[in-house]
């Protein structure tokens, strides 16, 4: 089986999405890239059935709110190619008013669970989901957690702000 | 696969029973609950609900600089606690780019392969127990004992155990521990091979798990499923050797498959993975010889907390003590993802740190979550006890589960 390297991965994808594919990194040695939300599903699909790039796995699926940029979420993709033994990271920054973005789940079954996660917990909307239900806090909770603007502790308390520690 | 809850109305025209199994209920293994509909003693659906245990470790990490996440990493699969531990201080040696001594990494494997037969021990004898067979589980779960207590003797606590630090150990394995390690390499392979002779023909244990709950390798990979579950249905696929870390490399051993993903399947994957784990501490014991003594963690004072008399008597070392302890410490702005091979799978943990003193996101990625997944739509049509046996050997944690 021929050895597929990240620039031969960078290359296969721009030549199928050219400009949808963005922001090409490779931090500790694993392929990062940024698309768009309306070809995620097309990026995806793509990197799962070609037969150079094989990302037979999805490992993980998760979310990351910047609340200081326009597109404020950042829905996060692991996938594995086992047969190849590479993995790549793909990104997608969604509106964080709108999160809405639609489902992995007709391509791997398991990403039902970590979408609901996701959503539980940032509130992105999984269009196509088959049943998107909050996964781990009860149904009545009204927010999303890991947003940043809910913080952890009462913002009131004093003895924990870093400018009584010279910070 | 409709994963919504069916409820029976108490129409008494209708022949199904609504069951509650869990949240608190013995066969469940932790604090979840499965409402489930039977015809009879068969499953015609089912749900699962989780979250009864949620304790927002991701939250929590990030008002948490590195050092103090270990804690929240060893209640995830409090099983293997030491490879969650380690898993952990591997994520942030990554990120900031910290080579170990080889004698720190033997002593890791040595560690993590322990907490993996720990895990397997727990998972095997339960998986006998609930088919009946209650002497196998008493008479290996000591073997779990004898490992907690090499843990103790080398960092003080016994389940959720903090062994090491972001660089190395806190201390140097001790002539006892070594004494332990080398005892529970001569004892427990007779009692591993007596457990696997009282069950691997068993007639009983046979019956009840092999051809119960298949699983084909494509379910599998779909449904995310990695660890001695995936192997069980023929995947070879085992971080350790895709991916080494920890000087993995350097070891001589074999991942264990099975052919037909069934319960029983699952069953000797695990068997053999000890008996693996044996080998592997073994060879890592005679490396170790190889190794200069006394080194226990890698040079770099300005993220391995200095030790406590040096913290008592030094001013230099009281400052690096503060300065790790409060997050102070000069992290990359980078994200990194690192993955181990956990007891029950691939324990990831994606971490983006912004230079700031904690975490900018910590994201676990939990097997037992991703395999959990597939316990109920894999439910339907099996037998009630049928799938009580499944659920023990799901090795499903509840503390992983939740996070």
């Amino acid at each position: 089986m021929a050895e597929v390297t990240n620039h031969d991965l960078t290359e296969l994808l721009s030549a199928r999405f050219g400009e949808k594919i963005t922001n090409v990194q490779e931090p500790y040695g694993l392929l990062t890239i940024e698309t768009t939300k309306d070809v995620i599903t097309e990026v995806l699909r793509f990197l799962k059935e070609d037969g150079q790039a094989n990302f037979n796995f999805l490992t993980d699926i998760t979310a990351v709110h910047y609340p200081e940029k326009k597109h404020g979420i950042a829905v996060v993709y692991h996938l594995h190619s086992m047969v190849k033994r590479i993995r790549i990271r793909v990104k997608v920054f969604i509106d964080q008013h709108q999160p809405t973005i639609p489902t992995a789940t007709s391509l791997w079954k398991g990403a039902n669970w970590m979408e609901r996660e996701t959503y539980d917990l940032f509130g992105v909307k999984f269009e196509g989901h088959p049943d998107l239900r909050r996964i781990l806090n009860m149904d009545d909770l009204g927010v999303h957690p890991m947003l940043k603007q809910y913080p952890l502790e009462d913002p009131n308390r004093v003895d924990k702000k870093d400018e009584y520690f010279g910070r | 696969m409709n994963n919504q809850p069916v409820y029976t109305d108490n129409d008494p025209q209708s022949e199904l029973v609504t069951l509650n199994l869990g949240p608190t209920h013995p066969a469940t293994h932790g604090v979840f609950q499965n409402v489930i509909q039977l015809d009879g003693e068969r499953i015609v659906s089912g749900v699962s609900t989780i979250g009864y245990i949620h304790r927002a470790f991701e939250k929590i990490a990030e008002h948490r600089p590195f050092y103090q996440i270990t804690p929240l990493t060893d209640r995830l699969n409090y099983c293997s606690s030491p490879i969650n531990n380690m898993g952990w201080h591997m994520t942030v040696e990554k990120l900031l780019n910290i080579k170990m001594p080889k004698r720190v990494d033997y002593l890791r494997v040595i560690i993590m392969e322990l907490a993996r037969i720990s895990d397997h021990i727990i998972c095997n004898t339960i998986i006998a127990q609930d088919t009946g067979a209650t002497t196998t589980f008493l008479y290996l779960f000591q073997y779990r004992e004898h490992i907690y207590e090499i843990y103790e003797e080398i960092c003080g606590a016994r389940l959720t155990t903090n062994i090491g630090r972001i660089g190395g150990f806190e201390r140097d394995f001790n002539d006892i521990a070594f004494a332990k390690i080398n005892k529970f390499l001569k004892e427990f392979p007779v009692a591993l091979r007596e457990f696997e002779s009282l069950l691997n023909r068993n007639r009983i244990f046979i019956d009840r798990t092999a051809g119960v709950a298949c699983v084909t390798p494509e379910d599998a990979l779909s449904y995310g499923w990695t660890g001695p579950l995936l192997r069980a249905t023929g995947v070879d696929y085992d971080v350790r050797v895709s991916e080494p870390y920890a000087s993995y490399e350097d070891f001589d051993f074999e991942v264990p498959v099975g052919t037909s993903g069934d319960i029983y399947d699952r069953y000797l994957v695990r068997n053999e993975e000890m008996w693996q784990s044996v080998s592997i501490i073994e060879q890592a014991m005679e490396k170790l010889k190889h190794e200069p003594a006394g080194i226990f963690h890698a040079d770099v004072p300005e993220f391995y907390l200095p030790a406590k008399e040096e913290v008592y008597n030094n001013m230099e070392a009281l400052i690096y003590h503060f300065k790790i302890v409060m997050g102070e410490i000069d992290a990359p702005k980078a994200e990194v993802y690192h993955a181990v091979e956990g007891g029950n799978g691939e324990l990831g943990f994606y971490l983006i740190n912004d230079g700031g003193r904690t975490p900018y996101r910590l994201h676990f990625r939990r097997p037992s979550f991703i395999n959990y997944q597939m316990f109920a739509p894999m439910s339907k049509g099996m037998l009630l006890s049928d799938a009580i046996i499944n659920m023990s050997s799901m090795n499903i944690i509840a503390g992983e589960l939740d996070a």
